[in-house]
């Protein structure tokens, strides 16, 4: 039995090693997507070559950020999984269709102001919450 | 689908964490389990019965 709760323990240790390595990408996505937005302004004054290079260190780093989202997600049990399935399928079809609406209130111009990327973005997020918070409720 | 793991656990006198720990699921998943709020995977099913030394359909059965 002891050996079964070291052996078992490991799993969940496992799943906050996978969230710790998940924010700490996530945290360094955001870094580097601010000094992408930003730094052009700020650092090097519209240096292109500068501008490029943060751009790609951007991406890359985002990379790294889905590869530990999904590590993360794979490592939930079937019940987690379950959640975070549906939490994402509910904010994809959100942001799907209230984004296009969105975009067609500013092409159609019944809306007086540009339809931001970061608004989408944060609908996105809004909603996975959303999703989240429902489907624990659901299965507390 | 109805099962008696609360019962099984209960005989063991294993707390919800000690069953969650040996089925490598969280304590959340087993109390939905037991509640019939989520029902398991056929694999987690047959770990169960691995575990209580019993066959899938002594723990859970279809409503």
């Amino acid at each position: 039995m002891q050996e079964q709760d070291t052996r078992d323990n490991d799993w969940e240790a496992n799943n906050k090693q996978n969230t710790l390595r998940l924010a700490w990408w996530t945290a360094a996505w955001v870094i580097t997507m601010a000094i992408a937005n930003f730094g052009a302004h700020f650092l090097w004054k519209a240096n292109s070559a500068l501008t490029l290079a943060a751009i790609l260190v951007n991406l890359a780093v985002g990379v790294g950020m889905i590869m530990a989202n999904r590590r993360h997600l794979k490592g939930l049990d079937e019940m987690q999984q379950k959640i975070q399935l549906e939490a994402m399928a509910l904010s994809l079809g959100v942001g799907l269709i209230g984004g296009l609406a969105y975009s067609n209130l500013d092409v159609t111009n019944l809306i007086a102001f540009d339809a931001e990327i970061s608004h989408l973005v944060i609908l996105m997020a809004l909603t996975y919450m959303v999703g989240i918070a429902t489907g624990v409720r659901r299965y507390r | 689908m109805k099962n008696r793991l609360k019962v099984l656990r209960a005989e063991r006198d294993w707390t919800q964490a000690q069953l969650a720990t040996e089925l490598q699921v969280s304590r959340q998943t087993i109390n939905a389990i037991e509640k019939g709020k989520f029902d398991p995977s056929l694999p987690l099913a047959f770990k169960a019965a691995r575990l209580f030394g019993l066959a899938i359909e002594d723990i859970f059965q279809d409503d």
